[in-house]
């Protein structure tokens, strides 16, 4: 079997099953170090100074006094980032970002920063530095942004994406276009055509651990950095760009993540630990508060959203098209273009359009959150499907099913698509007991799908076979919800050997090749295809190894359930050799055993998933409560089950939050106003039900055990899925989400007014 | 190819190219229209047949296959 | 002006110095090392930091370490018998109530909290039990199954 043979029609042994995880006692138990929990001798402590003001350019900033005060070792602000020589504009804006240089963009834009001997000092510190800032006209709405009387945010800011390029500078920093056919021709065969816009608030990843890391970076130049990250070989190469450091001299550790969803993608903060710890010399701990983790990282977009569709009588969609907006925070960014990517990404049509435009705005730099820019999208198209079916009188679900793309459509975004699972989660979720289970009085049941792209890209592991036969992987994508407990399922799998025979190490920087992070759903595929190789090339080493002890023809020995088995004419007296037989013998035979693989794992296949949910409105205040919430989605090959379905109900649970209560809200003077959980209220235990899930299994041809990426695609219907419920509840549509009480009993007396 | 891409190639929606993998693609791309080139630089990923690919471009590109270029994606 | 604190904390007598505005959450993890005390958002909404004192449910952000003076506390460090793990610590690790465990300690010391008053919750109480702990992986699910298997084994022993 070569190195990377897809496997049909296996029967899994490990994988499928589910243990506990090997990182699980220490998470239980109160051991497990998150990003607070180290220290370093000597450390110091740093702090942060932020503007107060939602846009201001900075006249000066005088850091004298502080500088003077008793136990500062340390002071930086933008002049002490050395930008000449960096061309990329993304890092430059990260930095910016990390430190404000001439303009603070947004309430809560980092100004000057402190480290001393304790965090009191630091503290104090902050409050001797003097800024003055020159207050000026400041926007936090998308759609006003545009408007041609807004404050312009950056005066360098022409319109990409746009031939020819624009003259005169906007806070529209991209645009882009998808499609294909005529969308004019298309609605003129439609009988019913809809326009709708559609809003959206601005909603946080809300992981419950703060950024932290602890920095040391000595006068030679190396350095070390413990950091809650989603990827530390990427931090590590940024933060070196940034510092002018040696990639390789600086190690990055990265510790347990307290949650990321695409928040701990980026880097905050620690440019800044670092810069503090070069000019001071001593290692320096940051930690954010939760006030500077709203304010100050990044949250995903406010949007809004146009979307027009054209229907047949009897249900064929014969045009879409949306122009979608979406605010990136005070820097140019790609998200409105995976908003235009992925809109209409679940259906198959003749004619369709859409243009992104990212919009630059007084909020915090936008970052990825869990398929990132595809749940306003989906809010918006998956709203008009339902209210398409409902004009055409025509159920929902079978709308869906008849206008779902399928293998051979053209994609929305462009490409012609392989064999894809939409078709297979409408069709669980048509069967599905959930939807002809009975509704109370007040309920109403919504379903919506969703859509993303799952990606691989770079991964680097080592397999290495100890004395006794046991296995360790290192492998560098952090575990973000169970890694360690998949990828020694996979190990264990491909050895033949037990799990629990079997240690999942996440190497820090110095010990593997660049990782990518965990994004884009890619953890489990990319590291588990890298895993697989790791093992492969392992086994033809103890394949080696025993036709050595033998003495027999390598070609004569082969590899069954964990064991070198003699075969052809030369052996067939031996007995099989077990891994910890072989390894026992290693050092008489060649020395360790080790497998190691690099790989770029590509063709990570998109995802799909439909969800269904039962929500019940109180007519007399609006108050909304979830009252039956179900989850189809692929997952290719479930490794650990449970662990899927963990990714399915997360994914859920944020998503349903988003659509019912979490927004930043700003108040007239641009500054946030609910920079906290009290206010900024994620969904708590008592607001949910049991969240039931289907794990679909239909194998991604492009990987040896057939898996794909599950984390992403879950947060993607749940927006339109409450959507169409309340609105079958109330018979109001919703056209913005966070559908809070007020929103919905305003809609609900609209409706009443009108009738 | 995208709507982002269009405009550096005087508005096509698709170009003729012929080339073995993904990297030969890329530089020819590049060679006749050099507009593409900082856009191919910023991050484009390539779908053949429907699986998209964003890394490797050593990946030899079947006969007659579909190549549909599209900007570079970022997850959370 | 530092004051000195005696505490038993999980049993075990204390004696650390903190400032008098110093929360006992950072005298905890910064003076004493019990770091499975987490600090989600110092402000008494997620309750990562929950531990008890004297037997009550508190957040300790919101508590100075000084009040803690001849007062008994239990963290997750202390939940533990010996060896033997607590029948809620073995039921999360079973049901994957975890994911990325931040918010664990303090679910784990809540979830105790509630069994020790009522050994047989329903479903709905153990969510209003638990609903000043925040999780964003799991979306409560495993979490809640999880204290309900520990409450049905617990009531066995």
């Amino acid at each position: 079997m070569g190195i990377d043979t897809p496997m049909k029609d296996r029967v899994f042994k490990s994988v499928g099953t589910r243990p506990t995880r090997p990182d699980g006692i220490d998470k239980v138990t109160g051991r497990a170090r998150y990003g607070a929990d180290f220290n370093m001798p000597g450390q110091l402590h740093g702090s942060i100074l932020r503007s107060p003001h939602a846009h201001a350019s900075i006249k000066s900033i005088d850091t004298t006094k502080a500088e003077k005060l008793k136990g500062v070792k340390a002071v930086v602000t933008s002049k002490d980032f050395k930008t000449k020589g960096i061309t990329d504009p993304d890092l430059l804006d990260i930095i910016d970002n990390c430190m404000a240089s001439k303009t603070a963009y947004y309430d809560g834009h980092a100004v000057a920063a402190v480290a001393a001997v304790d965090a009191k000092t630091a503290r104090a510190a902050l409050k001797l530095i003097k800024v003055v800032y020159k207050k000026l006209k400041h926007v936090t709405d998308v759609d006003e942004a545009m408007s041609p009387g807004a404050p312009l945010i950056n005066k360098k800011c022409f319109t990409q994406g746009v031939e020819p390029a624009p003259t005169k500078a906007s806070n529209i920093a991209v645009r882009s276009e998808f499609g294909h056919g005529n969308v004019s021709e298309g609605f003129q065969q439609a009988d019913i055509v809809i326009k709708r816009t559609y809003k959206t608030g601005q909603s946080h990843q809300g992981y419950i651990e703060p950024h932290a890391c602890v920095a040391s970076i000595s006068p030679d130049g190396s350095g070390e950095m413990w950091v809650c990250t989603q990827g530390h070989f990427v931090f590590r190469q940024q933060c070196a760009e940034i510092l002018g450091l040696d990639a390789a001299k600086l190690r990055v550790t990265s510790s347990e993540i307290g949650g990321g969803f695409g928040g701990k993608t980026h880097l905050w903060l620690e440019p800044v630990a670092l810069l503090l710890s070069r000019k001071a010399n001593r290692p320096v701990k940051l930690v954010m508060s939760r006030e500077d983790v709203f304010r100050a990282s990044g949250p995903t977009s406010t949007t809004s959203i146009d979307v027009k569709m054209g229907v047949t009588k009897d249900g064929v969609i014969t045009a879409a098209e949306a122009e979608l907006r979406y605010a990136s925070g005070p820097y140019a960014g790609a998200w409105a273009s995976y908003g235009a990517m992925t809109s209409f990404a679940c259906y198959d049509l003749k004619n369709v359009k859409t243009v992104g435009l990212d919009i630059l705005v007084n909020r915090p730099k936008t970052t990825a959150y869990r398929a990132p820019s595809a749940p306003m999208a989906a809010f918006a198209v998956e709203s008009m499907i339902d209210e398409l079916a409902d004009r055409i009188d025509m159920d929902a679900i079978d709308l869906r099913i008849k206008n779902a793309a399928k293998e051979g459509t053209r994609s929305s975004y462009g490409p012609v698509y392989g064999p894809i699972g939409i078709g297979a989660t409408l069709d669980a979720a048509k069967k599905h007991p959930h939807m002809k289970a009975p509704l109370g009085p007040n309920q109403g049941r919504g379903m919506a799908c969703g859509f993303w792209f799952n990606f691989g890209g770079q991964s680097c592991t080592d397999l290495n076979i100890s004395p006794d036969g046991t296995a360790t992987l290192t492998f560098g994508t952090i575990d973000v919800g169970g890694a360690r407990a998949s990828m020694s399922l996979v190990v264990a799998e491909e050895l033949g050997i037990p799990y629990d025979k079997v240690k999942a190490v996440i190497a820090d920087t110095g010990s593997l090749g660049h990782n990518e992070m965990t994004d884009g759903s890619r953890g489990t595929f990319a590291s588990s295809m890298s895993a697989i190789r790791s093992c492969r090339l392992a086994i033809d080493d103890m394949r080696q190894r025993a036709a050595t002890m033998w003495d027999i023809d390598l070609d004569d020995v082969t590899w069954e359930n964990g064991h070198a088995h003699a075969g052809g004419s030369s052996g067939s007296n031996h007995a099989p050799l077990s891994i910890a037989d072989i390894a026992a013998r290693a050092h008489k035979t060649g020395g360790p055993i080790a497998g190691h693989a690099q790989i770029v794992a590509d063709g990570a296949g998109v995802s799909f998933a439909t969800h269904i949910c039962d929500i019940e409105v109180d007519p007399d205040t609006g108050q909304t409560r979830v009252v039956r919430y179900t989850v189809i989605q692929d997952a290719g090959k479930a490794v650990h089950p449970t662990y899927v379905e963990g990714q399915f109900q997360g994914g859920a649970a944020q998503g349903i939050g988003w659509a019912l209560n979490e927004e930043y809200i700003y108040g007239k003077d641009g500054r946030l106003e609910n920079p906290g959980f009290l206010d900024y209220r994620i969904p708590v235990c008592s607001d949910l039900p049991m969240i039931d899930t289907q794990i679909l299994e239909i194998p991604n041809p492009n990987h040896p055990y057939g898996i794909r990426g599950v984390g992403e695609t879950s947060i993607v219907p749940p927006l339109a899925a409450i959507g169409n419920a309340v609105s079958n509840a109330t018979h109001v549509r919703m056209t913005q989400v966070p559908m809070s009480a007020p929103r919905i009993l305003s809609a609900i007396h609209a409706n009443k007014d009108s009738d | 190819m995208w709507g982002g891409l269009r405009p550096a190639v005087g508005g096509a929606d698709f170009v003729e190219i012929e080339a073995k993998t993904i990297r030969l693609l890329m530089t020819k791309l590049a060679e006749s229209y050099p507009k593409l080139e900082p856009l191919i630089e910023d991050g484009v990923a390539v779908s053949i047949n429907g699986t998209i690919y964003q890394d490797d471009w050593s990946k030899i590109i079947p006969t007659d296959a579909e190549i549909y270029l599209l900007p570079r994606i970022e997850g959370g | 002006m530092s004051v000195l604190v005696n505490s038993t904390i999980n049993g075990d007598q204390y004696e650390f110095v903190c400032e008098p505005d110093e929360t006992l959450l950072d005298a905890l993890r910064d003076r004493v090392g019990m770091t499975g005390v987490k600090e989600g958002c110092g402000t008494g909404d997620c309750g990562a930091c929950s531990i008890t004192l004297d037997g009550a449910l508190v957040c300790s952000c919101l508590v100075l370490g000084a009040e803690a003076e001849g007062r008994k506390i239990e963290t997750v460090e202390g939940m533990s018998d010996g060896d033997k793990l607590h029948p809620l610590q073995t039921k999360f690790l079973e049901h994957a109530a975890l994911q990325c465990g931040v918010c664990t300690p303090g679910f784990l010391i809540a979830a105790k909290a509630l069994l020790e008053k009522n050994p047989d919750p329903s479903e709905e109480q153990v969510r209003y039990a638990l609903a000043g702990n925040l999780c964003r992986c799991t979306g409560y699910d495993k979490i809640v199954r999880a204290v309900l298997a520990a409450a049905k084994q617990m009531r066995k022993a």
